[in-house]
């Protein structure tokens, strides 16, 4: 269980997955005991457009759906940083994908902490860009005490199940990868 | 019919659409009628999918004026009959919602506002109270359950029914995009087991017995000939409604004992003026607020009482001044103060909202 | 290579907010070529629904107004009544233009509106999460036909060009068009133009169209819905044509 309270805000294109992270991580933070509220955020393009998602897991019940100031935002696109600067406070650490660029020089002395991960290079030189997400959830992790590493790998299977049951190896593919996002931000520490 | 959608209490992590959609199978809902529309989709989604395992019914109808206007069927049949919908839906749905107050009709909706006027965006608002209290071209006969959070969502969809079946009037649950989409934690239930028995439904036509020779044939109208038939048909209307208000009335307090300011609020707004109100507290502030759960009818005595011992109330919404319209009505004559803090289709964050109470509070001190 | 745009799309509202592999881009391209070829941009006002066909408003250099669900044929047709030199355009999806949007629909057609109506059949609802639709198939899974669409509970899919031209005056174009088969559909959508822009009568084309997304399809298989599974249903071609139609 957290202590106090953790808002997280995570951005990225449609399709890179940002939804099912913040999903997987409020299951996750759900089943350890903790108050947790995650809303996306929507509008009328389905795809194509910036997809955010609000997250807060907290040992009190919880307020507001949205925060003015996240205590982490994770960006994956250079368009998602410039939708998710706004809720960057002088406690935020800062996490992003190394791919997008000009992060540091936008946000310098704006927040406590900038992270580049190389997560999107990582999974094309060592496996797969389509666990990228699951990289950035375990340099979440790695970052936060949001939940155990046990707890969201259980979260990710109780999701994929049917599909991890269909192919053993996406559940190998999608643990190596929270594995070594959790590796790759340690080593930025 | 099959097993308990609800069998037992348990705690659960859902978005608000799943919500409803399980209080409506607990409460004993037979049917639903609805028309595709975000945010309230899911709603229908969750209901497709479990309905029939529960023997429960379900038809897509055209547009919103049918599905309204369908959901009056399935009650004048005596069914816990409701639908779902949200902005230009809500629109359309107005027609229904008339027939509906003139015939004394329990028909329950489920509102998850979203931005207006128009298409607007389908993410959230507070926008639809004007319309959810008095649209339609009658007196805003109805019941309206504004809930700020899933438990809420849960309960009152549950009441709604009871409410709607015992008093005999069109019944909302007023929530919105917010509350749709967003997941947290609440316990679901069988509401027998929390002493809660649901009101039963009842048939306006075609009940038991041959009409003409075990009962006389029923002849439902909303037409009248003459000014005067029609006035007492309303007035009749109104005095059964006003008699049943103070039954109905809800709403909820805390700290306006000694406060200088009170912030009022409804619906999910409230829980973020709840949060800043609890900061601002313990920093000393003397501040408290009010949030009306029902806001048709609204609870007068309860908000009179509030206004006269604070000098000033801070009404916070994200619309511009539906709501306070409501209270203003209510405190006309009053000598309390009014501010107002308006977002029409926005959320609130604790942060702004303890900054314009202490903005009211310093100018009230001054 | 490059696709060649219409003249008439705006080069900066590119890239277009549909999802990839819509139809909707296939069809707006081929309506922008058949625009191109009246050479009468001046005149045209183009509408759209809500629906996905909204994510259209601003993709054309032509005047153009979002309307309401099932509404843009409404105002299409009192914008026409008011300036009749207008060349209108109503551009909806099949939620819009068969379900709540019909009696429009079947009123224009009968006072034999001067106006065209270009209507995206994807059997369902895009842009509210893929809810059945009129058009939906029958056995076809959708958010609220989770078990399959029953003909016996919710009808049979709707023919809607084959409706229209029943009850269509003599001076109107009625046909089907396919995203499959872009030459075809655009001289179908040049032809409905014309029939306007003559004063012939009614036009309307409806288009079969794809929505990978809420079909959950991969391209091969959306496809092979499109030009397979549907036309067995629909089939494509001019079923209504105006006797006199000089082309
Ligand atoms: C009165 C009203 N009801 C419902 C909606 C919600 N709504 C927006 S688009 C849409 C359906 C879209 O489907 P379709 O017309 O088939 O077009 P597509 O998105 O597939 O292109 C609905 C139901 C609305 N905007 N207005
Ligand atoms: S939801 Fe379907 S119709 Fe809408 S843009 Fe996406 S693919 Fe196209």
């Amino acid at each position: 269980m957290v202590t106090g309270s953790l808002k997280i805000l995570l951005g990225g294109e449609g399709g890179q997955g940002v939804q099912s992270v913040a999903a997987v991580v409020a299951e996750a933070a759900y089943a350890e005991g903790n108050e947790v509220l995650y809303i996306p955020n929507f509008g009328v393009e389905q795809r194509g457009g910036v997809s955010i998602a609000f997250l807060q897991i907290s040992d009190q019940p919880i307020a507001a759906p949205k925060f003015r100031y996240a205590d982490v935002v994770v960006a994956l696109s250079q368009r998602a940083v410039a939708r998710t600067e706004q809720y960057v406070g002088l406690r935020t650490v800062f996490l992003h994908d190394s791919a997008v660029g000009g992060v540091e020089d936008l946000l310098a002395g704006r927040a406590a902490r900038i992270i580049a991960i190389p997560a999107l290079e990582t999974c094309r030189r060592e496996s797969d860009p389509k666990v990228f997400n699951m990289v950035i959830m375990g340099a979440l992790l790695g970052q936060t005490d949001a939940v155990s590493l046990e707890g969201a790998k259980a979260a990710v299977r109780g999701k994929m199940g049917a599909r991890f049951a269909k192919q053993p190896e996406l559940r190998e593919l999608n643990e190596w990868a929270i594995d070594r996002g959790m590796a790759l931000v340690a080593a930025r520490q | 019919m099959a097993e308990r959608p609800v069998p037992e209490e348990k705690r659960v992590f859902m978005t608000g659409n799943e919500v409803v959609a399980y209080a409506a199978l607990a409460a004993g809902a037979e049917i639903m009628y609805g028309y595709p529309i975000t945010p309230q989709n899911e709603i229908m989604h969750y209901w497709t999918r479990l309905a029939p395992r529960f023997g429960r019914g379900f038809l897509q109808t055209e547009d919103e004026i049918s599905a309204g206007f369908a959901t009056l069927g399935g009650v004048l049949a005596g069914r816990r009959a409701f639908t779902g919908t949200s902005g230009p839906g809500h629109i359309l749905m107005q027609e229904p919602m008339a027939m509906a107050e003139m015939m004394r009709l329990p028909m329950v909706a489920v509102i998850q506002q979203r931005g207006g006027p128009s298409t607007g965006t389908v993410i959230y608002s507070q926008q639809e109270v004007t319309m959810t209290v008095s649209g339609g071209n009658g007196e805003g006969l109805r019941i309206v359950y504004s809930t700020a959070r899933h438990q809420e969502l849960y309960d009152y969809t549950i009441k709604a029914f009871n409410t709607a079946w015992r008093y005999r009037f069109p019944t909302f649950v007023l929530g919105d995009g917010y509350q749709a989409k967003m997941r947290e934690i609440l316990t679901i239930y069988p509401p027998g087991e929390r002493g809660i028995e649901m009101v039963a439904g009842e048939p306006y036509l075609v009940g038991p017995g041959e009409p003409g020779t075990d009962r006389p044939p029923v002849h439902l109208r909303n037409t009248y000939n003459v000014e005067e038939e029609l006035n007492a048909t309303v007035m009749e209307l109104i005095r059964a409604y006003q008699a049943a208000a103070p039954e109905i009335a809800e709403y909820q307090e805390s700290g306006t004992g000694d406060a200088e300011v009170v912030v009022c609020s409804h619906g999910v707004v409230s829980r973020v003026v709840e949060e800043a109100v609890r900061e601002l507290r313990g920093r000393g502030w003397k501040v408290g607020w009010f949030r009306p759960v029902t806001l048709r009818p609204l609870a007068e005595s309860g908000l009179k009482a509030v206004a006269a011992r604070a000098g000033r109330l801070l009404v916070v919404e994200s619309a511009h001044g539906q709501f306070a319209r409501l209270l203003k009505e209510v405190l006309y004559g009053s000598p309390a103060v009014l501010e107002t803090m308006f977002k029409p289709g926005q959320g609130f964050t604790v942060e702004e909202i303890v900054a314009r109470v202490k903005e009211v509070a310093r100018g009230g001190r001054s | 290579m490059e696709p060649v745009m219409p003249k008439c799309w705006r080069g900066e509202s590119k890239p277009h907010k549909f999802c990839p592999g819509c139809g909707h881009g296939l069809v707006l391209k081929a309506l922008g070529e058949a625009i191109d070829e009246t050479g009468a941009m001046g005149r045209m006002v183009f509408g759209c629904d809500i629906g996905c066909s909204l994510l259209a408003w601003d993709l054309f250099n032509l005047d153009s107004v979002q309307t309401h669900h099932g509404r843009v044929i409404p105002v299409i047709t009192g914008f026409k009544r008011a300036n009749p030199q207008a060349i209108g355009i109503a551009y909806m999806g099949d939620g819009g233009g068969y379900s709540i949007g019909a009696q429009h629909l079947v009123s224009a057609a009968i006072r034999n509106e001067r106006i065209t109506v270009v209507l995206v059949n994807n059997t369902q609802y895009g842009m509210t999460g893929g809810q059945m639709a009129p058009t939906t198939l029958p056995g076809q899974k959708t958010e609220t036909t989770p078990y399959g669409r029953d003909p016996l509970t919710t009808g049979a899919p709707l023919k809607g060009p084959e409706m229209v031209a029943a009850i269509a005056a003599p001076g109107a174009y009625v046909a089907r068009g396919t995203m499959a088969n872009p030459r075809r559909l655009r001289n179908m959508l040049g032809s409905a133009l014309r029939n306007q822009m003559q004063e012939a009568g009614f036009s309307f084309v409806e288009v079969l169209s794809a929505c990978p997304t809420n079909w959950r399809t991969g391209p091969t298989e959306t496809w092979r819905f499109v030009e397979e599974i549907m036309t067995e249903y629909y089939p494509v071609g001019e079923i209504k044509v105006p006797l006199e139609q000089e082309v």
